[in-house]
């Protein structure tokens, strides 16, 4: 097996250190195979590509600030009387995890620039995830073969969502206390098991002794470990699958254009992180977050208005502010539908963002790779979709700010209740046909510049007296940029008697896949591409029209 | 869903996939791959003084972020802690959080700045292609795969000993059960818990403000006032936060003649309902009083309660009225309870009925 | 300072409506007008209940009654008390300009002396709460963590945490503390304007009211240190999230613009 005393070439002892090093590592880790395939790895250059990027960078900081902050956080309920710094709340009985984040906040120095850079960067992150996985989406990188990292990418929003909502409440103040207990109310609400749920979480009745200790390992143990697991394996998927790119002169389905990771993407991903890591110190050096102090220590009989979770939380929270009161008793139970249905909603609108990929992949019936990215434009109906989910989102976000929205537009909370009420009907439907009009629109567009040109804005009066406007031709690069997206063919349902004459039955999803794709590629929901022929004949002879 | 496959060369073709039909490499077609454009030089890459200055830049952007690690450093040593400086428009901030955030943010922007300047100005721009190649394994490989593993399943012997694979699906189903148990102590069970409060009859009301006990007459129309059960004390108190959770009291005196509700009314001691404090919703402490209207509103959904009708829901997402409490006078001249709630405070849930 | 904090918030309301590209709604949101403070005026005169009654019988008597019996405009003002009226003219609520949901606090119109002259012509009309003495109502003294208590207690429900206002049924809310004179938040909490309740000296003493005024003036005035940085309104999340995505995820976008895009080429036309 030994390899080296087969290389007489290799002057040993005289390489470098480095190379020294590198040649042990690689006499016990084959490094230089690993290396082989992707040192110069090609990395396509758009800025939307650096989305993930953005993620990734917050995550590491949440997880340097985090390790940060337990070295000073006592995830205790044990009350205790204040004595720091901070007048307002001195001699106030708080828990041990309240007085231990004032602790942090006031007295460590540098602790309050740590606390806000872990609460921005995880406020980021979120935000990140949402638009990553909005870019992922619209340019259908989520098509074969990546729809196992979209399922790792969608488990890492969902984890990052819940990793936010435990660590929120750890501090044991006024507002997260707030936020734990409609958590409480929510699981009591779960048919038959919900009460036993919220019993087994909280140790008792709420809220008791134990769950800032039981959040506290699930916020830095449990859920980021499962999410460095996930973000290690989505990273790999990346690696091994090559990114995609946009259709372009030079780029297509079987290769990946773009910069070499050593040294362009080394210097520029490597940069990124400084200047991501950079950008969020910076504002959390001007802008307070949770300021928890002002916020007071948890007591489940106090309250303050405005009571909201973070951001990403506040589709949920739109959920349930937007809910009727439903609530059904009978046989000495209670159904708690006012809050169960949010609830179920909400995980099924989640479910409903992981399947995605996999329906759309079963109403198409393609099973080959997709490397090239589509432009949003030319997959109408999904990104009608897309565009249908976010307005629907945001309208609950709207939903979940309401009494903010009240008091700022000088509205009525009730009006805008109701407002949200119908538009969780009307906006996404409302939504959904508009975009696809403008994306049909827009391929229109691409078609006529394809077969006319592009509108030079220079007008020309012909010999006869009649004005046209000069288009100018494109450019190869830019026929085929505009003409390289493949377009579907509705499916047909098969033919239902086969040479026998013996007439087959077909299945009720054969017909609904059939409906499915003629609305996603039939007639008036995608405009046909330009042809070469068509192209011809227009250039041929006639000039312009 | 095999029955429901396409063809392939039904599907359209990709940009440069190999089973690409048209794409031939023809002058014929206007719309063909043109290939890479040519690369082009940067000013960096013919005018070494350009190039000078993007170094010149990028070790200045270096050298910056020194300066803001020593700064960062001098503040930690030298500003005071508590010392707080008025920064327009920031307003009275803390100067360490300020200076330390600032030095930071500036060292961490400045590396990446000059990193990625280096990148786009020196480095080699340009554009490399990579191969892909198809991500799944050729048809001989996955023969191989798949006779490599009938030949170990059939080594096992596991297709062979059903009595061997039955049981250790057994064990391995069983097992999980032993980590189930294990979360059982996690809490104790519901029980009555959730129905029954610290009220009870004969508990004075106490002023949750003064820690005195409450007489009607200090209650005056359009006041609003909360109060806990008698001898529940915060200070050394392990159980206050879960009693006070359940026991959290809202007291406000109506004419009687706006109470549209008879129970209520008959609940009430001269006009003075008392109702619980928390939501019926999710357990939100419910207590934006409107003392015109004599609607409560809860701070968290929403929920509107009417409080001269028995408390019931009149906007939002709760399921029910707020419970009330039974209250009369004690020979004391005090306020007491009549009684415990008679439903489960706060948040409905499956048992309750 | 008024000056400023509208400053302050001016940035972040403007960005809101940007973003969620509400210009149809710009139109409703409207600055806080600046309260102008009118200066009180320490010597007050002797009054005398007849001129009070003269502004009451000009300015006040359309809606409430000639003898302040109330109409259907106006509640009856016997026994409201010297403090109502103190605050409702003194915060420039009164007289109301227009019905509404709520009425809003606005430029005061008459002077202090002319405000105590109608004080002390309701307060002849029936017993109520006297305007406080500087004693009962100077934040000096307070035990400010004891009103922090009470202040989550009793007010935060709906003036938020720290005092920044919120949200009621229908159009009303409860109104930013900030710059609102001691004198005046004791006469809210004694009298109970419109729909706020009162929180009379029998389950609320001079001394607990004086520690919420205490504890306000620590958290909500201009002096007040927000060690974190820009305030953001104060109004929790909601206001941080947007922060986040503009001024976190929105710089870090252009970043990455700026970390893509390719450098300018030498012989570009």
């Amino acid at each position: 097996m030994s390899t080296t005393a087969s290389n007489p070439t290799r002057s040993r002892g005289k390489a470098p250190a480095g190379e020294k090093l590198a040649d042990w590592a690689d006499g016990r880790l084959g490094i230089y195979s690993l290396a082989k395939a992707n040192m110069r790895k090609i990395f396509p250059d758009h800025w939307s590509f650096m989305l993930g990027e953005v993620c990734l960078y917050s995550f590491l900081i949440i997880i340097l600030t985090g390790v940060y902050l337990t070295l000073f956080f006592h995830p205790s309920m044990n009350e205790v009387v204040y004595h720091g710094s901070y007048v307002p709340l001195q001699g106030q009985l708080m828990s041990e995890a309240f007085n231990s984040t004032l602790h942090i906040s006031f007295e460590v120095r540098g602790g309050l620039l740590i606390r806000q850079i872990h609460h921005w960067a995880a406020l980021v992150f979120l935000a990140g995830m949402f638009v990553h996985m909005m870019r992922v989406f619209f340019t259908g990188a989520f098509r074969k073969p990546r729809e196992v990292n979209w399922l790792f990418g969608f488990l890492l929003f969902v984890l990052g969502m819940f990793t936010g909502f435990t660590g929120y409440s750890l501090p044991d103040d006024l507002l997260s206390g707030t936020g734990v207990r409609f958590m409480e109310g929510a699981i009591l609400s779960v048919p038959i098991i919900g009460t036993y749920i919220s019993f087994f979480l909280f140790g008792g009745e709420f809220p008791g002794h134990d769950f800032v200790a039981r959040f506290y390992s699930i916020h830095i143990l449990l859920l980021p470990g499962i999410m460095l697991g996930l973000v290690v394996g989505h990273l790999i998927l990346v690696f091994y699958h090559k990114h995609t790119q946009f259709a372009g002169p030079g780029k297509t389905n079987n290769n990946v254009v773009g910069m070499p990771l050593l040294p362009v993407y080394m210097a520029k991903a490597g940069g990124f992180f400084f200047l991501v890591f950079g950008a969020i110190a910076a504002i959390a050096a001007i802008a307070q977050i949770n300021p928890i102090w002002a916020i007071g220590p948890y007591r489940p009989d106090q309250v303050s208005t405005g009571a909201q979770p973070d951001w990403y939380m506040g589709m949920a929270e739109g959920l349930i502010r937007a809910m009727p009161g439903w609530e059904i008793n009978f046989w000495g139970h209670t159904l708690v539908l006012g809050v169960f249905i949010p609830l179920v909603l909400f995980g099924v609108v989640l479910i409903a963002i992981a399947l995605y990929p996999f329906i759309e992949a079963w109403v198409t019936g393609d099973k080959r790779e997709h490397h090239i990215l589509d432009r949003p434009r030319n997959a109408p109906t999904r990104t009608a979709f897309g565009a249908a989910w976010i307005a629907w989102y945001f309208v609950l976000l709207v939903g979940g700010g309401n009494d903010l929205w009240a008091t700022h537009f000088h509205l009525s909370i009730n009006a805008i209740t109701w407002f949200v009420r119908i538009a969780f009907f009307v906006v996404p439907v409302l939504t959904f046909i508009v975009t696809k009009r403008i994306c049909l629109s827009l391929q229109r567009r691409d078609r006529d510049k394809v077969l006319h040109g592009r509108e030079s804005g220079i007008i020309k009066r012909l010999p006869h007296g009649e004005f046209i406007e000069v288009h100018e031709p494109l450019s190869q690069e830019q026929l085929y940029t505009l003409t390289a997206h493949h377009q579907y063919e509705p499916v047909e349902i098969g033919p239902t008697v086969d040479e026998n004459g013996v007439e087959r039955k077909v299945k009720g999803t054969e017909k609904l896949r059939a409906k499915l794709s003629r609305a996603y590629y039939g007639e008036g929901n995608q405009i046909a591409k330009p042809t070469v022929e068509e192209y011809k004949e227009i250039t041929s002879g006639h000039g312009h029209h | 869903m095999s029955s429901q496959d396409i063809p392939e060369e039904k599907l359209p073709a990709e940009p440069g996939a190999a089973h690409g039909a048209v794409r031939a490499a023809d002058e014929e077609n206007p719309f063909a791959d043109p290939g890479l454009p040519p690369h082009e030089h940067r000013i960096q890459d013919i005018d070494e003084r350009a190039a000078k200055r993007s170094e010149r830049t990028v070790a200045l952007l270096f050298t910056v972020s020194m300066l803001a690690t020593l700064g960062f450093i001098a503040s930690y040593v030298w500003i005071p802690n508590d010392k707080s400086v008025y920064i327009f428009p920031l307003g009275h901030i803390s100067a360490m959080n300020f200076a330390l955030g600032l030095t930071l943010g500036v060292a961490l922007f400045c590396i990446g700045a000059g990193a990625v300047h280096w990148a786009r100005t020196l480095m080699s721009d340009a554009e490399l292609a990579d191969e892909r190649h198809p991500i799944e394994a050729s048809p001989e490989v996955r023969a191989k795969v798949h006779a490599d593993f009938k030949q170990g399943a059939k080594e096992s012997a596991i297709g062979r000993r059903p009595l061997i694979r039955n049981t250790l699906l057994g064990a391995l189903t069983l097992v999980p059960f032993s980590g189930l148990f294990l979360l059982r102590d996690l809490g104790s069970l519901p029980h009555e818990k959730l129905r029954h409060t610290m009220w009870a009859k004969g508990k004075r009301l106490v002023n949750m403000n003064t820690n005195q006990p409450l007489r009607p007459e200090d209650i005056t129309t359009g006041s609003l006032t909360f109060a806990k059960p008698d001898g529940l004390e915060e200070e050394g108190n392990e159980e206050y936060q879960t009693e006070i959770a359940k026991a959290a009291l809202m007291i406000v005196r109506l004419q009687p003649d706006n109470i549209k509700d008879k129970r209520e009314l008959e609940w009430s001691h001269q006009g003075i309902v008392a109702y619980s404090k928390i939501c019926t919703h999710v357990g939100c402490p419910i207590s934006l009083y409107e003392q015109q209207t004599h609607h409560v509103l809860c701070p968290c959904h929403q929920s509107t309660f009417d409080l001269s009708d028995g408390a019931r829901v009149i906007f939002g997402p709760a399921g029910h009225a707020l419970p009330q409490l039974r209250i009369g006078v004690d020979s004391e001249g005090y306020l007491q309870a009549l009684g415990d709630f008679e439903e489960p405070v706060g948040p409905a849930f499956w048992e309750r009925g | 300072m008024k000056k400023l904090s509208a400053r302050r918030r001016h940035p972040l309301a403007a960005v809101v409506v940007l973003l969620l590209a509400l210009a149809a709604t710009g139109g409703l949101y409207t600055a806080f007008a600046p309260a102008s403070k009118a200066k009180a005026d320490e010597s007050a005169q002797s009054l005398t209940i007849e001129e009070g009654k003269k502004l009451y019988e000009v300015g006040c008597a359309s809606c409430h009654g000639a003898g302040g019996q109330g109409t259907t405009d106006g509640p009856s003002l016997v026994g409201v008390g010297a403090a109502a009226v103190d605050f409702q003219v003194g915060t420039g609520r009164m007289p109301a300009q227009q019905p509404g949901a709520q009425v809003p606090r606005k430029k005061v119109i008459y002077t202090q002396a002319e405000i105590d002259q109608l004080a002390a012509y309701i307060a002849s009309l029936g017993a109520g709460p006297s305007v406080p003495t500087k004693n009962q109502y100077s934040p000096e003294g307070a035990d400010i963590a004891k009103g922090g208590e009470l202040f989550r207690t009793n007010c935060a429900q709906c003036h938020n945490f720290t005092g920044k206002g919120g949200a009621l049924t229908h159009g009303k809310f409860a109104p930013d503390l900030e710059g609102v004179q001691p004198k005046h938040i004791y006469e809210a909490m004694q009298t109970g304007p419109q729909n706020m309740p009162s929180f009379p000296d029998t389950v609320m003493p001079e001394k607990a009211k004086k520690d919420i005024i205490g504890y306000l003036n620590a958290v909500n005035s201009d002096q007040t240190k927000n060690p974190g940085g820009l305030e953001l309104g104060g109004l929790g999340p909601v206001s941080e999230g947007l922060f986040a995505w503009i001024f976190g995820l929105g710089a870090l976008v252009v970043v990455a613009v700026w970390v893509a895009a390719r450098t300018a080429k030498a012989k570009k036309s």
